[in-house]
């Protein structure tokens, strides 16, 4: 592998001892990937702030003993306890003073605080073709899909040496030729009004991303114009469910204006259709809940968004949730305060909701053991809630999440996804 | 090609992080999240969507075609290997970075690295469960 004299010079030591461990992680992880050389890069996020137990905080504090700075503007992923709100849930006091001195150690770093999985929705946002390093499967999906940012899938314990250095192997989805398509998957008569439903592009992405494997995937017959949080709940979606960095949508991401450019004019390996019978089997299989009583709502996986707020402020507007349903968002700091300023918060708080930031349900030991049964709108709250946290949960639309946590029960309005 | 020998079961693999390890084989063709998949107080893998829930993977030669989902899946690797509820070897079809990564570090960090082999798709194939297989640093996989 070709190094350059700014690389050779981390790796023996000429830059200080953090750049050069950072180095000799990379310089492996390069010919693990078979990379010839290494390329710069202008951003990265970090996904390794999540605090799982003592190996992720001596990590983070083992870098930062060593003096390290990230080497370029760098973003920091949700964190493992919100450092304001948690004595108001059942976070293990060790555990919110550990998950604190490991946000401290990547804030001494030199990145930004801003603590959310939805980096592209804060003033972080990259920008078409630029090459970041970025960790956390749903941004690296909408980072380089929804934006055409150009980023490989780095794990956690990689995505901070890519910072340090400033350097990523030059292989994978940075390079234009691998990001040509090689999956078509086109929608069979999908009828415009549940292309149009709420949850309809977080079904297809959890569909996406079981069918998908290791290819890039293409969607072939969306004619529909989604939104931001509509293409943010497939980023999420497709990486749970699957493994997914890049995918294109035909008309509606940027490097698919037409189906030949999202094939880079190559042939699909594979092309599949996608029925209504495999959208609603999809959707069915978020929902493992079955009849019990409803405990919580959890909206904000990814982090709610300024927009989503504005969408549920109506939606709440003069009621109360049920007393026996908590009502949960989990959300960034920097969303929240733009959403204080759009003046949307005053009936989210009426209505009883609360709000967690900087961390969500998966990433913080949160909720008591009487919080059983779910519902969500997220399907990355879906997929994970069942297997992670040991619930039960309802997959539904912010309006069927809303209503049940009015009604106590869940309550779902299928008539678009269950007619025969 | 690789010789499948169905008596003196040998394998050629191409290792990704070389190393020894000997263990009873867990084989899975299902792709793994460790996060949200792997519980590394215990060892046991917990996806409920995933064929091995239930089961535990540490101490055992994991064979599964490659990582998914969350990037976290590292450090929960890490994590394991510090608690030892890691599994003793990977067996994978693609030369899976996530897993390769968490070896390394885990190596940097703790002096204990795991072996990380990839084998070609049809000697995957023919892994079994229950089977106890020897890694060798050249990414030899034998029946012992």
């Amino acid at each position: 592998m070709h190094l350059t004299d700014g690389d050779r010079a981390m790796l023996d030591g000429a830059k200080g001892a953090a750049p050069q461990l950072a180095m000799q992680i990379l310089v492996r992880m390069a010919e693990v990937y078979g990379a010839d050389e290494l390329m710069d890069i202008t951003q990265a996020h970090i996904d390794s702030t999540i605090y799982l137990g003592d190996a992720t905080l001596e990590f983070a504090e083992r870098l930062a003993a060593l003096g390290a700075k990230v080497a370029v503007p760098t973003s920091l992923n949700v964190s493992g306890v919100d450092e304001c709100g948690w004595k108001d849930w059942a976070v293990p006091a060790d555990w919110a003073a550990k998950a604190a001195r490991q946000m401290l150690a990547y804030e001494r770093m030199g990145a930004v605080p801003t603590w959310t999985c939805a980096p592209y929705q804060t003033k972080m946002r990259p920008s078409f073709g630029q090459q970041i390093a970025w960790g956390e499967s749903n941004a690296i999906a909408f980072a380089n899909s929804v934006i055409g940012a150009r980023t490989e899938r780095y794990p956690d314990l990689l995505d901070i040496c890519c910072a340090i250095a400033g350097r990523v192997p030059a292989v994978g989805l940075h390079l234009t030729e691998n990001r040509a398509g090689q999956l078509l998957l086109r929608l069979a008569g999908i009828p415009r009004a549940l292309q149009q439903d709420d949850q309809f592009f977080a079904v297809l992405g959890h569909l996406v991303g079981k069918l998908a494997g290791d290819l890039i995937p293409v969607i072939e017959g969306v004619d529909v114009v989604p939104t931001e949080d509509h293409l943010k709940a497939f980023s999420a979606a497709v990486a749970s469910s699957g493994r997914v960095a890049l995918f294109h949508i035909v008309g509606v991401t940027p490097e698919a204006g037409t189906l030949d450019a999202a094939f880079q004019g190559r042939a699909p390996r594979q092309t599949q259709e996608i029925t209504i019978a495999d959208l609603r089997a999809a959707r069915r299989e978020l929902t493992t809940a079955d009849g019990q009583p409803l405990d919580m709502v959890i909206l904000g996986s990814p982090h709610f968004s300024v927009a989503e707020f504005v969408q549920l402020a109506p939606l709440v507007a003069g009621k109360r949730r049920h007393a026996k349903v908590k009502f949960l968002i989990t959300s960034g700091r920097f969303m929240k305060e733009m959403a204080e300023k759009a003046g949307v918060l005053g009936p989210i708080v009426d209505f009883g909701a609360q709000i967690t930031l900087d961390t969500c349900i998966l990433a913080s030991p949160m909720l008591p053991p009487e919080i059983k049964t779910l519902m969500t709108n997220s399907p990355k709250y879906a997929y994970y809630a069942p297997s992670l946290l040991n619930t039960r949960v309802t997959f539904g639309s912010l309006a069927d999440c809303v209503r049940s946590a009015v009604e106590g029960r869940v309550v779902r309005d299928d008539s678009l996804w269950e007619t025969p | 090609m690789n010789e499948v020998d169905s008596v003196d079961f040998v394998i050629r693999g191409r290792p990704i992080v070389a190393g020894s390890a000997e263990g009873e084989a867990l084989v899975t063709h299902e792709a793994l999240s460790f996060w949200g998949g792997y519980d590394f107080h215990t060892g046991t893998i917990i996806d409920k969507h995933h064929p091995l829930a239930g089961v535990s993977a540490a101490g055992r030669i994991l064979a599964v075609p490659c990582s998914k989902g969350s990037s976290t899946t590292t450090a929960v690797l890490l994590e394991a290997v510090r608690a030892g509820t890691a599994p003793a070897a990977i067996l994978t079809t693609d030369a899976d970075s996530f897993f390769a990564l968490a070896s390394i570090v885990a190596g940097v960090m703790y002096g204990k690295s795991f072996p990380v082999v990839a084998l070609e798709s049809r000697d995957f194939d023919a892994l079994e469960s229950g089977t106890r297989l020897r890694i060798e640093p050249t990414g030899i996989v034998r029946r012992v």
